[in-house]
């Protein structure tokens, strides 16, 4: 009944993963959601070009949480070009489940988030 | 209170379903139903008099401007003003804009607000202080929600103290008289935001003293695009115009123009003719149930809403007791955030709004990026906060989980 609410989105929502922040990160990015308030600030380590280690501290709804919960897993590992090709429907196959058009900004809020943290970390 | 039950049939897009469960509508005090009586006044009006109103020697002119002055003189009725004093703007944000800029604030002066207000006055006001360099102060508000009247920073210097009547967060009622007088012993001007009082109250604004009352036609049964400033008379008189050019003139040079009298003065451009006359349709349709019946039925909604979301495990209430509040109730579900509440909700057939409410300040002191927030009008009925908790519960089931 309840499609966009499952259990294992909802899984991701309460025990969330890479979530708080890293010490020292080579860059830190703030975003928020206008619309209703949701924040994310993203810290990632990243040398030779790769995206070592990342963390989203989120504070939102559950589409927002368990998207970067979800996306955090993927990124690791990834070129920073290759994190800048990301585009939305990756994010969208990735949470699995359908995300109403109010809620598109919820679900895509993190990847808004280290896809700009890059870029300024690009511009160092 | 049982005679208005009947009410819901007089407006069409509550008898419809949406995600297949019937639509249960607790969204009014971002806007609300129109009945058939407003719709039929827009249609009638495209239908048979469209026709730009004031300078039109033709029978559709004079029909739309009869009909538009007549606009006029129902809403001044309503809050018991006279026709001259009702100046039709888009909302109650378009309304605050006009003051702020007519105003002429400088910079010895201090504006003041509370720490409830809604962006819309807010905003405008931070935006001409941060122009003229005049300093903009706050009313704080206490635990229960109310606003902490020992605390005014009010002086000699305060040009304009501009209060929300009805809190679009809290619900609280604030006490306007008391105010008024208070704000009149320092000659300041008294602006009062009646977004979300106008649609539940009978609001007199010379009962409550008021020198400005702000409010929007579509939070009480009227069309978007339509919205009142009130003002005292000889205040508007003063005042500079906001917006120039057609309409609003007596005379134009090419080098110097005069104004026309209040209201034309501050009515540039055609202005929203349809709104208006569906405003008036609106007006009529309170009038005729009764703005202290209407009071009196969403008050004692919103006291039972209170009491049955009290009954629910893991819930944060906002605002002050029954009694001293209206129109809305907001809360929060432990661990939940309300984007996720409204979803679960809307897929029970329930609307409610959720998020910060235009009124991020107020977040920050409650704490919280988010509220979620059921608001009632004159047609809801018990059952429909009946089925708001049932769904809730299902909420917590599914995070349950």
């Amino acid at each position: 009944m309840i499609d966009m609410y499952q259990e294992e989105l909802l899984e991701h929502y309460k025990s969330p993963r890479n979530s708080g922040k890293i010490e020292n990160p080579s860059v830190e990015f703030h975003d928020t959601n206008p619309l209703c308030g949701d924040e994310v600030t993203v810290t990632a380590k990243i040398k030779n070009n790769i995206v070592k280690n990342l963390k989203f501290e989120s504070r939102g709804c559950a589409i927002s949480v368990a998207s970067a919960s979800k996306l955090s897993e993927q990124i690791k590992g990834k070129t920073v070009n290759e994190v800048l090709k990301l585009d939305n429907q990756f994010v969208l196959d990735l949470v699995g489940v359908p995300i109403s058009a109010m809620r598109l900004k919820c679900a895509l809020l993190s990847l808004k988030a280290i896809q700009k943290a890059i870029i300024q970390y690009k511009e160092k | 209170m049982k005679q208005l039950l009947d009410l819901k049939s007089d407006f069409p897009i509550l008898s419809q379903k949406v995600n297949g469960k019937q639509l249960i509508y607790l969204d009014n005090s971002a806007t609300s139903q129109k009945p058939q009586k407003v719709i039929d006044s827009i249609t009638e009006y495209y239908s048979k008099y469209n026709s730009n109103v004031h300078r039109a020697i033709h029978k559709l002119g004079e029909q739309a401007t009869l009909k538009y002055e007549e606009a006029h003189e129902k809403v001044a009725n309503f809050i018991n003003a006279s026709k001259e004093e009702i100046i039709f703007t888009r909302n109650t944000t378009e309304s605050i804009n006009l003051l702020s800029h007519s105003l002429q604030i400088s910079k010895k002066h201090n504006i003041i607000v509370t720490e409830m207000e809604h962006h819309s006055n807010l905003v405008p006001w931070q935006q001409i202080c941060k122009e003229t360099g005049a300093e903009l102060r706050f009313i704080p508000i206490d635990k229960d929600g109310k606003l902490n009247l020992k605390k005014i920073p009010i002086n000699n210097n305060t040009r304009v103290v501009s209060v929300a009547h009805v809190s679009n967060v809290l619900g609280t009622i604030n006490p306007i008289k008391e105010l008024s007088k208070m704000v009149h012993q320092y000659n300041a001007l008294f602006v009062v935001d009646g977004a979300q009082s106008v649609p539940h109250m009978k609001v007199d604004v010379k009962d409550l003293n008021m020198d400005f009352l702000a409010f929007s036609g579509h939070k009480m049964l009227g069309p978007t695009g339509i919205g009142v400033l009130y003002g005292k008379k000889e205040l508007l008189k003063k005042l500079h115009p906001f917006l120039t050019g057609g309409g609003m003139i007596s005379d134009v040079k090419k080098d110097v123009s005069e104004w026309a009298d209040i209201p034309n003065k501050f009515e540039a451009g055609t202005p929203n003719i349809e709104g208006a006359i569906a405003l008036g349709a609106a007006v009529d349709y309170l009038e005729n149930i009764d703005m202290d019946e209407i009071n009196k039925n969403v008050k004692d909604l919103v006291s039972y809403l209170m009491k049955r979301l009290l009954e629910l495990d893991n819930i944060s209430i906002y605002g002050p007791e029954n009694g001293d509040r209206t129109a809305l109730v907001s809360f929060n579900l432990l661990d939940i955030h309300p984007h996720d509440v409204a979803e679960i909700l809307d897929k029970e057939g329930v609307a409610i709004r959720a998020g910060h409410m235009c009124a991020k300040p107020l977040m920050d002191i409650l704490g919280v990026n988010a509220v979620c927030r059921a608001s009632p009008y004159f047609y809801n009925t018990k059952e429909d906060i009946d089925h708001l908790i049932k769904s809730l519960k299902k909420v917590q089931e599914v995070f349950a989980k």
